[in-house]
């Protein structure tokens, strides 16, 4: 399923003296499979961005066509349970939104909402609670006695079991021990494979955005100010810096390299491995050491 | 929706009246909603009209505003003057459609009462449009110290609603997130039939309750980690400064009052 932004522009309470521009002349095309991350200062509207695709925010110009369905600015968008039912998101801190008696029942909430069976949505709980590396035990607890960790994998199960075409991730590693974040950007890409799914992430981490995204968007004060493919992105790390933001610390080598050596590599590498080849080609070739 | 709403929330704006004493301004009012019931013919409605509206001016809030905000409560005001209409049966009969009789009185009542809580209304949305919440609670906690004198709790009080009014805003985006969370999980909110919408209020009320338990909890535990311990010698941040544009305004207030009762019949 695709989805098309186009010139979509959103004003949070418009038409009172608190009227803000949040975004604005945003157009992204998001074709069916592909993995795309949106990098970006705080503030510069990357959340904003992401509730317009399953039409939780109504744009206030410009227009969003999700699949079949085209959200316009200005007029009234009833039914929307069916956009919402192909496109998952998993909010900030998605923690916050667990509600239950038992995780199962959290889980299932979801799938039941979109007219999922009692016995379909338990048995996608249990695979989705495999997915996001959770004992079966688990399924009886309260929500609320579990640890931090183990609760945001059980937030992100609720959204994988209703089974999206599309998933939006709004940083959800944010507060995670490293080695969790790990194991569930690993998650999310190998189900963005399996599945073939198209995935949105938005993240401060320029790691993950050069590590799994086909493409990037990067926005500015509510604008998106690039878009391309990470080596393009990682390209011009001076453009980056400029706006606030990091390059990868492969990059940051390969440059630091460059620059004490003398040695010109034809690209940027965004992989260690990548890079330790290009290097040792590199003196190889020149037979310099 | 709540987008929308005036009640309670501060127009930053550089205007006098923004810059008057939360303490005077609150002596107008409460002085004000005694002397709106003097008012009993259309020059006294007059005079609290051109009041009301020289202090909006004074406010400089945007008019474009104070209408959007103040719409929803203008039906409100227009659905007084119709049941007084209606009902009033007093003086001479006006107009006459079938069994329904409109009398003189019932139109001079509707419009004096209506007026009334139209500019009740006008100004007390002023004092929140042009006072911040933490401005009013300074003000109340000082003007109602003497009450400590028989032991009402004044400052338990005022920490009480400037910590509720801190923390409105932060309940609101919190409310605004879950939903959509929510939303985005196929609740929807306001359809459909009654039990359907009271069952989809659970699972926003649940979080908001889990998340307001824990921040009073880290609240309190951070105000101890610096050392607070009631109001006992507690001195202010902010300080409250008296200036004549205070006194002028309770002076004009004085004076509209003695009008009033001059020319009240
Ligand atoms: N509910 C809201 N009401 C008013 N303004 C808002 C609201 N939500 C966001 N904004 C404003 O819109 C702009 C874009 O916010 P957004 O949350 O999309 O940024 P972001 O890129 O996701 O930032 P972060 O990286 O901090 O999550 C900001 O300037 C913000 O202040
Ligand atoms: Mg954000």
């Amino acid at each position: 399923m695709d989805i098309v932004l186009q010139q979509v522009e959103y004003r949070y309470q418009a038409k009172t003296p608190f009227e803000r521009i949040a975004i604005q002349d945003v157009s992204i095309t998001i074709p069916s499979g592909v993995y795309l991350a949106i990098i970006g200062h705080t503030g510069s509207g990357k959340s904003t961005v992401l509730q317009h695709l399953n039409a939780l925010l109504q744009p206030y110009a410009g227009s969003v066509s999700i699949g079949d369905r085209v959200i316009k600015a200005n007029q009234k968008n009833k039914n929307l349970k069916d956009v919402r039912k192909r496109v998952g998101i998993v909010f900030q801190f998605p923690e916050h939104q667990l509600f239950e008696e038992t995780v199962e029942k959290d889980i299932i909430f979801g799938p039941m909402n979109f007219g999922v069976s009692e016995d379909e949505a338990k048995r996608r709980a249990r695979i989705a609670l495999k997915q996001v590396g959770l004992q079966e035990e688990i399924l009886e607890k309260s929500p609320f006695e579990l640890s931090g960790g183990q609760m945001r994998r059980v937030a992100i199960a609720g959204v994988l079991a209703m089974d999206p075409d599309v998933i939006v991730l709004d940083e959800p590693t944010a507060g995670l021990d490293p080695r969790g974040r790990k194991e569930i950007m690993d998650m999310f890409y190998n189900l963005h494979k399996e599945r073939n799914l198209s995935t949105v992430l938005v993240t401060h981490s320029m790691e993950d955005a050069a590590r799994y995204a086909d493409q990037i968007v990067i926005m500015q004060q509510g604008n998106v100010v690039k878009q391309g493919n990470p080596v393009e992105i990682f390209s011009e790390p001076e453009h980056l810096m400029k706006m606030g933001l990091d390059v990868p610390n492969v990059v940051r080598f390969q440059l630091k390299l460059q620059e004490k050596t003398g040695m010109k590599l034809d690209t940027i590498y965004l992989s260690i491995d990548e890079l330790s080849t290009a290097v040792r080609e590199y003196i190889r070739k020149d037979n310099r050491l | 929706m709540m987008e929308k709403m005036i009640f309670g929330r501060y127009v930053p704006v550089d205007s006098v009246v923004h810059r008057m004493d939360p303490r005077s301004k609150l002596m107008v009012i409460f002085l004000f909603v005694c002397i709106i019931f003097l008012a009993n013919n259309w020059i006294t409605y007059a005079l609290i009209a051109i009041y009301t509206l020289f202090m909006l001016g004074l406010s400089r809030i945007p008019g474009r505003f104070l209408y959007t905000g103040l719409k929803p409560i203008l039906w409100v005001v227009l659905f007084t003057l119709v049941l007084q209409i209606l009902f009033t049966k007093e003086g001479h009969v006006v107009v006459s459609i079938g069994s329904v009789k409109i009398y003189n009185e019932g139109i001079k009542q509707g419009i004096f009462i209506s007026l009334r809580f139209f500019f009740l209304i006008l100004m007390s949305s002023l004092l929140t449009l042009t006072t911040t919440p933490i401005e009013i609670t300074d003000g109340l906690e000082t003007l109602l110290h003497p009450l400590k004198k028989i032991h009402f709790p004044v400052h338990e009080m005022a920490l009480m609603m400037s910590i509720s009014l801190r923390f409105i805003p932060t309940l609101m985006e919190e409310t605004d997130k879950i939903m959509k969370a929510q939303m985005a999980r196929g609740v929807e909110f306001g359809s459909g039939p009654y039990k359907e919408r009271m069952k989809a209020v659970i699972p926003l009320l649940i979080p908001l309750f889990v998340s307001s338990f824990k921040r009073a909890e880290e609240l309190a535990i951070a105000m101890e980690a610096r050392g607070y311990r009631g109001g006992e010698g507690r001195t202010k941040y902010r300080q409250l400064y008296w200036r004549l544009a205070d006194s002028l305004q309770l002076v004009a207030l004085f004076g509209l009052t003695a009008l009033l009762f001059l020319l009240r019949s």
